[in-house]
């Protein structure tokens, strides 16, 4: 329940610049979701915001108060783990009682929240088994009920579903977004690497690169609008292609010749000094659709994927670059070692220039 | 298929091992229940079952015999004392099994013997016993094991080892208790706790664990007696052999249990922190719980080798005979009773009864304590 201001927030080990110049505003209510590859420095941010890392520069200010020296239980954040990291010798009840009583607090209102919290995610009937008793989905919600007892200002998790499987993920995805919408009122900041994760939980979705903030914006947002390339392909599945290309004609729709030949054109609009640059053309694979007329794109289908409500084609790529790739809706058999042609239409195709979007803000 | 063999050879070979520890220690236990002339004339596996023996008894020459009806009968039992049971009986030394137990042998003279089953014998004749020679009755006997608790009265208290059970647990229980509060403290220092040194400190720990303790003997007992002098105390006191077996023991109580504590889960102690626990609530609510398996292994080692311990105790306590521990009162027991096995048995019973105890009560952390932290 509180507003969460990150100001060129850095974090180096020695002459190593894990992060640089973070500038986030987060509002009371939020779920902020952090994204993002392998060593981004997505969860070494949010363990910069529990206090559990130092901040090498800038300043964290939880409701307007600076928090960089700050211990990390004066912070009034509450984490969960991806391991858990439950108590593996006290009971469920003892696990969620452990920060309160800490605290000091009196004895009936230590019951009284791991009661409500116990409500709030089922756990009632397990308060006295160890959590070695209990499965990995129920050791994840005592993990959230030790968050919730605490009633914290802002809640912090860390791939909380990455140790569960497919199932479970999805089930208890659902439960800490049923879990959100039952407290309006509070801040989380959710760290994944499952785009899914992040395009269904999240208010706004924070896509971390290279030890910085790629885009900020809502889940559709980064979907429809994507600021560069990196974001552009990092969501959605299979990634967005880009294909090289030159700008033929200029104007509110932008005409561009692809380097295999087709002509695509896109609603970009673009200034006339614009013609003749080199851009590349971002099209969706599910924004293909299969043409008998003027083709954005033509090559040979090498492999197909068929999963029922869709069907992915892999075009045989031509020479070093990633293959092609075209998302049908339907089953489609027998394309296989068959050249096809796509189109797409111009309201979905984005330009990039030099990694950037060409898109006006 | 190809590893069957040495499976069976392992298999064997543990087998072997096996008898090769339990079976003296059995027998030693066997014997420390014998009587210490059964000890001399059999060894400790005819205790077990019931043994057969030969022997004669004389009857009374008429003592208690009571006349009835003009026949005279003496009744008595042949075993005088012991028991057993008389399978067969006979009044000559050619045939010492003639008769089977409840028979009625003919002696002449109108003189009969029955000896029964439980030894108990009834002679009768129409004349007096008295100024005859005692009548011979030969029998065949099996008596069944006996056991006796003699022994260990006889060392307990008799023998001064009960005054030296005492004082090995007054030197052993605090030798084992201290180093593992004081190792406890420092091994989560050394795991969880960031400050500068802490690397080459582990290092210096890891160094003090192969120094032989013979080594600091004498410049230990200098600076006790140095310091017994100077302070005027004796330095030959138990304070003093609990803070040496605490030296000694402190590297490897250290190491194991920094090396335990090392391998919890990183979260877990992270989420502690976020929870507001200090280092000293992580420490006693979460690490020192979790440890225990660690704990446990090193009070076994800890225990065992301070119960064991001779040198460090001749040293540090002295050879006088209100401290000595069961370890010098067995040797001292071995130059003065060396033939008395009873003695010896029973001695060596009672020193290794506590370890034996305190093993089969935490032997399921020993492995679990040693393996963890190397085996993840």
């Amino acid at each position: 329940m509180a507003d969460l201001k990150l100001t060129s927030v850095a974090k180096s080990y020695g002459d190593v610049h894990v992060l640089k110049n973070i500038d986030l505003d987060i509002k009371r209510g939020e779920l902020i979701v952090f994204v993002g590859p392998s060593g981004c420095g997505k969860s070494t941010l949010l363990r910069m915001i529990a206090g559990l890392e130092t901040i090498s520069g800038g300043v964290l200010q939880i409701d307007g108060v600076p928090m960089n020296e700050v211990p990390a239980s004066q912070r009034g954040i509450a984490m969960v783990f991806q391991s858990y990291a439950l108590y593996p010798h006290m009971s469920v009840r003892d696990n969620m009682a452990f920060a309160l009583k800490i605290a000091k607090k009196p004895k009936a209102e230590v019951d009284a929240a791991i009661e409500k919290a116990a409500r709030i995610l089922q756990l009632t009937p397990y308060l006295d088994r160890l959590p070695k008793a209990l499965s990995g989905g129920q050791r994840q919600r005592v993990a959230i009920g030790r968050a919730i007892v605490r009633d914290p200002k802002v809640y912090l998790f860390d791939e909380p579903l990455s140790n569960l499987d497919a199932a479970l993920r999805v089930a208890t995805r659902i439960e800490i977004a049923q879990l959100k919408e039952q407290m309006p009122d509070s801040t989380m900041i959710y760290v994944t690497h499952d785009q899914v994760e992040a395009m269904t939980l999240a208010s706004r979705i924070v896509v971390l690169n290279g030890g910085g903030i790629a885009q900020v914006g809502s889940p559709l947002e980064l979907y429809e609008r994507p600021e560069n390339e990196f974001v552009a392909q990092f969501i959605g599945s299979p990634a967005m292609n880009l294909l090289d290309g030159e700008v033929t004609a200029t104007g509110a729709v932008t005409e561009v010749r692809l380097a295999g030949g087709g002509v695509v054109r896109s609603s970009v609009p673009t200034e006339p000094g614009l013609k003749g640059a080199k851009v590349r053309v971002g099209i969706r694979p599910e924004h293909f659709t299969p043409t008998d007329g003027a083709a954005a794109y033509k090559g040979e289908v090498e492999i197909t994927e068929a999963l029922g409500e869709v069907t992915l084609l892999y075009f045989k790529a031509s020479g070093s670059d990633a293959p092609v790739i075209a998302k049908l809706p339907g089953i489609h058999a027998g394309l296989r070692h068959k050249t096809l042609s796509l189109s797409a239409t111009p309201d979905k195709v984005h330009l990039f220039r030099d990694g950037r979007s060409l898109m006006p803000r | 298929m190809a590893n069957n063999p040495y499976r069976w050879a392992v298999h064997l070979s543990v087998v072997l091992f096996v008898l090769l520890w339990t079976l003296p220690t059995f027998g030693l236990f066997v014997t420390s229940f014998r009587d210490k002339d059964q000890i001399a004339v059999s060894g400790w596996w005819t205790a077990l079952g019931s043994a057969t023996r030969n022997d004669m008894f004389r009857a009374p020459e008429g003592e208690g015999e009571v006349e009835e009806a003009g026949r005279f009968t003496l009744t008595g039992s042949v075993f005088a004392g012991a028991s057993g049971h008389v399978k067969a009986f006979g009044i000559s030394s050619k045939a010492p099994d003639a008769f089977a137990a409840g028979e009625v042998a003919d002696l002449g003279d109108g003189e009969s013997l029955s000896v029964a089953e439980d030894g108990s014998f009834t002679l009768s004749g129409p004349e007096s016993f008295k100024d005859k020679r005692g009548q011979r009755i030969f029998f065949t006997a099996t008596t069944p094991p006996s056991f006796t608790l003699d022994n260990y009265r006889a060392v307990l208290f008799a023998e001064g080892l009960g005054r030296s059970f005492l004082n090995s647990a007054t030197v052993a229980i605090p030798s084992t208790v201290i180093p593992i509060l004081i190792a406890a403290f420092a091994a989560y220092a050394l795991s969880w706790m960031q400050f500068p040194g802490r690397a080459l400190l582990i290092a210096a720990i890891v160094g003090l664990l192969v120094v032989p303790l013979q080594m600091s003997l004498i410049p230990l007992l200098r600076i006790y007696n140095a310091a017994g002098q100077a302070l005027g105390f004796d330095p030959k006191s138990y304070i003093g052999i609990w803070l040496a077996h605490t030296g000694f023991g402190l590297p490897l109580a250290i190491y194991l249990l920094r090396n335990y504590m090392v391998g919890l889960p990183k979260e877990i102690m992270e989420s502690a922190r976020v929870d507001g626990a200090t280092d000293f609530q992580i420490f006693t609510r979460i690490v020192l719980p979790l440890s225990f398996p660690a704990l446990a292994s090193f009070a076994i080692f800890q225990f065992l080798w301070t119960w064991n311990d001779l040198l460090v105790a001749l040293v540090f306590l002295g050879p006088q005979d209100d401290k000595l521990v069961l370890t010098g009162r067995l040797v001292n027991l071995l130059g003065s009773r060396g033939g008395d096995w009873e003695i010896l048995a029973a001695s060596a019973f009672v020193s290794i009864a506590v370890p034996i105890l305190v093993f089969f009560a935490l032997q399921k952390y020993l492995v679990r304590g040693l393996l963890a932290g190397s085996v993840k």
